[in-house]
């Protein structure tokens, strides 16, 4: 009964988010898993089990193979250019630039905007049309005398021009945790550094970057499950067109246009699985990491 | 102490408990109410007309309906988007959690049969036999949007897709007498146009490649191989059906860079860029209204229409229709919504300001001019066909699959592979 009363009232107050996590969470991840192995693929039909048949057979439609390579080429150059340009905001904030406040602020600021909101912007900042037609970006680039692109409109490289409004969106959260990270290295880690003879480009190169580790792992993760799920920026600057087809786009259509739920369960399951694939990994180096402090 | 602690832990627990209850019970909540007592009683009418011209036609629909139905209350449950992609999306979830509106917009024809399939939709021969409407909309009508003998909506307008747009002022440039009857002579008047350094033909976002092919179909397989496409054990495989998308090929090989959506295509045109344009007759309300809702262009000199090549003498269709859901909280304020929906006052209040033409063969003539004196004359007299882009001949599923075939092929421009999943899709949808 002692006991009893020294665990008991927490559970209490933790029970609600744990049968609701439960439900909503796992729950609905396993009737969503347990959909996708039957062959239901209309709404009326009960729908038998069929084990990994959808999961292979998916592999047969062009449009499949069609978003994951979107989806790959926007997650590389997300994830690449939101790091890069992250990093090298913070490495410029930390070099003690003038009004560093306010900077910070302003580059941080376009997190506060919804996917869909950038995404409405950039629609017309990315607008195709050239020459006489151009507006946007390419109106910009031809007052300055640089070449006008097609966007995200181009058949090869859309999918990269995609990734812009993602990139100017995230790196200034990246920066943010980057510059968390410059902060945390200790001043006389880096004078010992001078001491022993390195350059600064040598304190960087051995000292820091190796120690912001860590933050860029936390960076790459974060960044890698928003840019396998994206769906609200593609549909806002395109809606859902197949030259823009993501497995997020592709998993609406079956669901809403071709009212397959077992296909719709099929993919959102693949994404699920491609984000676990980025976020276990991290939860394990976690809990060690917790473990070992 | 240990009592408070306790105390407070149940409060806490309690206390989320019931939100999580609330939060459940909201769906519920935010309905509309049906109005207790004596308070007037709600109709819910869900639509996508949010645009300019439809929500006007909407507003004269509804004042009518007000008007005759004074005992209750019109809510409108539109949702904006055009075509209605969101509208669907929450009307689904609607349908699924057994809380229908008490009437809702949808293409007349094939799109409904998901919901007829599902047990959603009431059957409206009742309706039909009571206000005789078999009488006034034409035979061929009745007979397209029918399953098995039933009725399953009630038409209000009449779009037509097959319309062929073009700049006079760019034609005359190029050479081109006027509008080509023929896909042969289409694909030579593009080529004209070319060699002009005009843009042939505008195009926008993949819907309207969709839209186009459709009316190539048409014009290369004619009405009644047309309409046989649908029919169940159809054959897209069949070497006219080649033909076509070859055709189909030829003539997206001169479209222009892809736009944004129908209108900055049609504004292609309007503004003397691009020769031609095919889109439903929804344009011409663009092209001709004052800015704000259009261009404010003058018909016949800035821009001109005729069918797409091919075509004429059939009438492309599509309309939106209104249905009755099984289950509907206020089923006689719905059917009292249909009967202003299909009587002629109705739908000549809506489709003016819409610029669609009634269903009903009775409409007052007067009241439509320009482009929709044409097409009134033409829906009278026309064979008809069902358009793929907006529902009429095929279902939800098979339209997404023929989107689907068609974005990819914008892509590989690979006929064979176009016309496969073309049958393909045929074969696992026809019925």
């Amino acid at each position: 009964m002692r006991r009893a009363r020294t665990w008991l009232p927490g559970l209490l107050l933790v029970a609600p988010s744990i049968v609701a996590i439960g439900v909503f969470v796992y729950g609905m991840l396993g009737w969503n898993f347990r959909l996708a192995m039957t062959d239901k693929h209309d709404e009326v039909s009960e729908g038998t089990f069929v084990g990994l048949d959808n999961f292979v057979g998916i592999w047969d439609q062009p449009r499949w193979h069609l978003s994951v390579d979107h989806a790959i080429m926007f997650t590389v150059v997300f994830v690449l250019g939101a790091l890069v340009l992250g990093w090298f905001l913070a490495f410029l904030m930390e070099k003690g630039i003038r009004g560093e406040g306010t900077f910070r602020a302003i580059y941080l600021f376009p997190m506060a905007i919804s996917f869909v909101a950038t995404g409405i912007v950039w629609r017309w900042l990315m607008n195709s049309g050239m020459g006489e037609r151009a507006v946007g970006l390419n109106r910009l680039f031809d007052a300055i005398g640089l070449p006008q692109w097609q966007w995200f409109r181009d058949p090869d490289w859309g999918m990269a021009a995609m990734a812009l409004p993602a990139i100017w969106q995230m790196s200034g959260y990246v920066m943010a945790l980057f510059l968390a990270g410059f902060r945390g290295v200790p001043e006389e880690l880096r004078e010992a550094a001078r001491v022993d003879g390195c350059g600064e480009w040598g304190v960087y190169r051995h000292v820091v970057l190796p120690l912001l580790r860590p933050v860029t792992l936390s960076a790459l993760i974060i960044l890698g499950h928003i840019s396998l799920k994206v769906f609200d920026l593609i549909v806002a600057v395109s809606g859902k067109q197949i030259i823009t087809d993501v497995p997020a786009v592709f998993m609406w259509v079956a669901v809403f246009d071709s009212h397959d739920p077992a296909k719709g369960a099929t993919i959102a399951s693949y994404i699920v699985l491609s984000v676990a694939i980025f976020v276990i990994p991290y939860l394990i180096w976690s809990v060690r990491k917790e473990r070992r402090s | 102490m240990m009592r408070r602690r306790w105390t407070a832990t149940v409060a806490i627990t309690l206390a989320s408990v019931l939100t999580l209850a609330a939060c459940g019970g909201g769906g519920k909540g935010a309905q509309p109410s049906s109005g207790g007592g004596d308070a007037k009683k709600q109709v819910e009418v869900f639509s996508w007309w949010t645009g300019p011209g439809e929500a006007d036609g909407l507003k004269a629909m509804r004042q009518i309906f007000e008007q005759k139905n004074p005992s209750y209350t019109f809510f409108d449950a539109a949702v904006a988007g055009g075509s209605g992609d969101k509208a669907k999306a929450l009307l689904q979830s609607k349908l699924q959690a057994d809380t229908p509106p008490d009437t809702f917009q949808g293409h007349a024809g094939a799109e409904l049969q998901g919901y007829i399939k599902a047990g959603d939709l009431e059957d409206l021969n009742f309706l039909y036999d009571e206000l005789k409407l078999r009488d006034v909309f034409p035979a061929q009508l009745v007979d397209q949007i029918s399953v098995q003998g039933k009725v399953y909506s009630v038409p209000v307008n009449i779009h037509r897709s097959n319309v062929l747009w073009f700049n006079p002022s760019v034609l005359k440039e190029a050479g081109i007498a006027g509008a080509p009857r023929t896909l042969e002579e289409f694909v030579a008047d593009l080529g004209k146009v070319k060699a002009k350094g005009k843009i042939p033909l505008s195009i926008g976002s993949e819907w309207t490649v969709t839209h186009l092919l459709e009316s190539v179909l048409l014009g290369s397989l004619g009405t009644d191989a047309y309409n046989a496409l649908f029919k169940p054990g159809a054959d897209w495989s069949s070497p006219q059906v080649t033909k076509a998308l070859e055709t189909f090929k030829t003539v997206m090989s001169y479209a222009g860079d892809p736009q944004d959506d129908w209108q900055p295509a049609a504004k292609q045109v309007a503004d003397g860029e691009a020769a031609f344009n095919i889109m439903g007759d929804w344009a011409y309300g663009y092209f001709h209204n004052p800015p704000d809702g259009g261009l404010g262009k003058t018909s016949k000199t800035d821009f001109d229409w005729a069918p797409s090549p091919g075509t004429e003498g059939t009438y492309l269709w599509l309309s939106d229709s209104f249905t009755l859901p099984k289950g509907a909280k206020n089923r006689d304020g719905a059917v009292a919504w249909l009967k202003v929906a299909a009587g002629k006052e109705g739908q000549d209040a809506f489709n003016p300001k819409k610029g669609s033409i009634p269903a009903r063969k009775d409409a007052d003539q007067s009241l439509y001019t320009d482009y929709l004196a044409d097409a009134l004359k033409d829906w009278s007299s026309d064979k008809l066909a069902g358009s793929i882009q907006h529902g009429v001949s095929v279902n939800q599923p098979w339209l997404a699959a023929i989107t689907e075939a068609v974005g990819l092929f914008i892509g590989s421009k690979d006929v064979a592979a176009l016309q496969k999943a073309l049958a393909d899709a045929a074969k696992a949808n026809a019925q």
